[in-house]
């Protein structure tokens, strides 16, 4: 029998395929328009961890794309849903919390990844890419998306309007996103700037998954399980309890 | 048997408005129950709490013996609701939100249901169109249709007829009487008087979240209204027939409980001079026993 889970994910998943020129060819060109403006200027001048700048800096596309569009799946149709109103249609029904939660942030994992793979096929003809230890790749791409889905369903219960949202995601996941060594490795920040990064849990996602690719990295992939997995867990509890507590979705 | 719905003492505040005051209310299964009452008197505030969108700050809600929040995923496949506002999904078609709505309620393979339910409310030959191509009228239809899926005994209708065309409203009460008839319980909020009056064998009337009235459909026109001769006449009447009469509009309004008494009311018209120039006879309405429950004339409960 098909449940309130697995329906809820079909329609997540159908919702974004359904206008996919928006939400995934979008995000897979932005990121490729990146990779010739980066790689044109830096390419020949920085070398990171013994990696082209170009093959460096692909993983860092892919793992950013994943996290962004994971946090824009769940927040944009939670808000969606609670301005029209047809939120009641998932309210309604009797699907428990943790089946609404797994089912939003699961969508996000699947846009997250569909946008990153899709980023990978289009940049992959840049430079010569290594899959060193590819199951990382898929680790901290599946846990990135779930902590940046888990966020997203966060912001989408919180936010009223568009433009909270749109704050939420301006001001917040944006630039966590793009300072956590995306363009860049944090060991050639000054101290200050990089004793912060190890502080940032985006940071451990895009180190871990560029881990996947080249073998090595700025911190240790088990320290980076580690530090993106607590974060998950307490993500979850979180939301689960938000769901739970009825805010902002049960009067 | 256990009732459809028992309402036990609820009561919910929104900041300084008490929506619901200490509601004490139950339904029996397959009763076309009505609950009447002007703007903001608490009826989707009572539904809502039913449905669990709601969370009372006292009492307890149950359907077909389900707490609401205790056993909310029991109590919920118990329950089909038509909201009151027009919302619908923008990325599906009819059929795929039919579809979507079938699988929350865990109901994998629900077609022959869903063409019944479209044949029904006249949904066929927009099945696979987009929630977006369709009218108001349309919409409402897909939203009564999405309350049916999972064939709940207990039905409740958000006022769904309010802006519906003559057609709908027709086709959409002679589906719901028929569920009804099959053994659904329906629970009805509405505007028009006329229609609770011709559906619903009891009303409950609320004000300011309370109960204010609460009969079958018949007592309450037989406590609160009564027949009335209605006149013209070319004189004013007689002073003695002035005392329980009332005038609106050049009619004068004279009550009377049995038809036999027509008979003297008119002959003491007749006595008076007054010379008759149009006649009728009144029937007791819901409208007049609502006004005159609104206005605190007479509240009490049966």
């Amino acid at each position: 029998m098909r449940g309130g889970f697995s329906t809820l994910l079909y329609k997540e998943v159908l919702r974004f395929w359904k206008v996919a020129a928006q939400t995934v060819a979008a995000p897979v060109l932005t990121a490729l328009l990146y990779l010739l403006i980066f790689s044109h200027v830096l390419e020949g001048h920085v070398k990171i961890h013994g990696v082209a700048y170009t093959a460096f800096l692909i993983p860092g596309l892919v793992i950013m794309s994943v996290l962004q569009n994971a946090f824009a799946n769940s927040s944009s149709s939670l808000i969606q849903s609670k301005v029209t109103g047809n939120i009641v249609f998932v309210l309604l029904p009797p699907i428990s919390y943790l089946d609404f939660f797994a089912a939003y942030v699961l969508a996000a994992v699947v846009r997250g990844c569909v946008v990153g793979g899709g980023v990978l096929l289009a940049t992959l003809w840049f430079a010569p890419l290594g899959f060193a230890e590819p199951w990382w790749i898929l680790i901290f791409a599946v846990l990135g998306g779930a902590i940046l889905g888990s966020l997203g369903v966060i912001a989408g219960i919180w936010a009223e309007k568009f433009d909270q949202l749109a704050a939420f995601q301006n001001f917040l996941i944006m630039p966590l996103t793009f300072l956590s060594g995306v363009f860049y490795s944090v060991h050639s920040l000054p101290p200050f700037w990089q004793q912060l990064s190890h502080w940032n849990p985006i940071f451990y996602m895009i180190d871990g998954f560029r881990h996947g690719f080249f073998g090595v990295s700025d911190a240790s992939p088990w320290l980076s399980l580690a530090v993106v997995g607590s974060c998950f867990a307490i993500l979850t509890g979180f939301t689960l309890n938000l769901l739970k507590s009825g805010y902002k979705l049960r009067a | 048997m256990s009732p459809a719905i028992r309402i036990e003492q609820v009561s919910k505040r929104f900041g300084s408005v008490q929506a619901l005051d200490g509601v004490e209310l139950e339904i029996g299964q397959g009763e076309f129950f009505g609950l009447l009452g002007p703007n903001g008197a608490g009826k989707t505030t009572l539904i809502s709490a039913l449905a669990g969108l709601v969370r009372p700050d006292k009492g307890r809600l149950r359907v077909m013996d389900k707490d609401v929040q205790a056993d909310y995923r029991a109590a919920r496949r118990q329950l089909g609701v038509v909201p009151q506002e027009l919302v619908f999904d923008p990325f599906f078609s009819v059929r795929e939100s039919l579809q979507i709505q079938s699988g929350y309620f865990g109901i994998a393979d629900n077609e022959a249901w869903i063409d019944e339910i479209l044949e029904n409310l006249g949904l066929t030959s927009k099945a696979d169109a987009n929630m977006r191509m369709l009218s108001g009228g349309m919409k409402r239809r897909v939203l009564v249709a999405q309350a049916l899926v999972h064939r709940p005994p207990v039905i409740v209708l958000d006022e769904p007829t309010a802006g519906v065309d003559v057609e709908l409203r027709q086709t959409l009460w002679a589906f719901i009487r028929r569920l009804n008839e099959a053994g659904h319980t329906i629970v009805l909020t509405t505007h028009y008087l006329e229609e609770a009056e011709m559906l619903c064998n009891r009303i409950a009337m609320l004000k300011a979240g309370r109960i204010v009235a609460l009969d079958t459909t018949g007592n309450l026109l037989r406590r609160f209204s009564t027949h009335s001769l209605r006149l013209r006449t070319d004189r004013r009447l007689p002073t003695e027939l002035l005392a329980g009469a009332t005038e609106s509009g050049g009619w004068w309004s004279l009550p009377f409980d049995a038809f036999d008494d027509v008979e003297a009311l008119l002959t003491r018209v007749r006595e008076a001079g007054c010379g008759i120039t149009d006649l009728e006879i009144g029937k007791p309405d819901l409208e007049e026993v609502f006004v005159r429950v609104m206005q605190g004339s007479q509240a009490g409960q049966g």
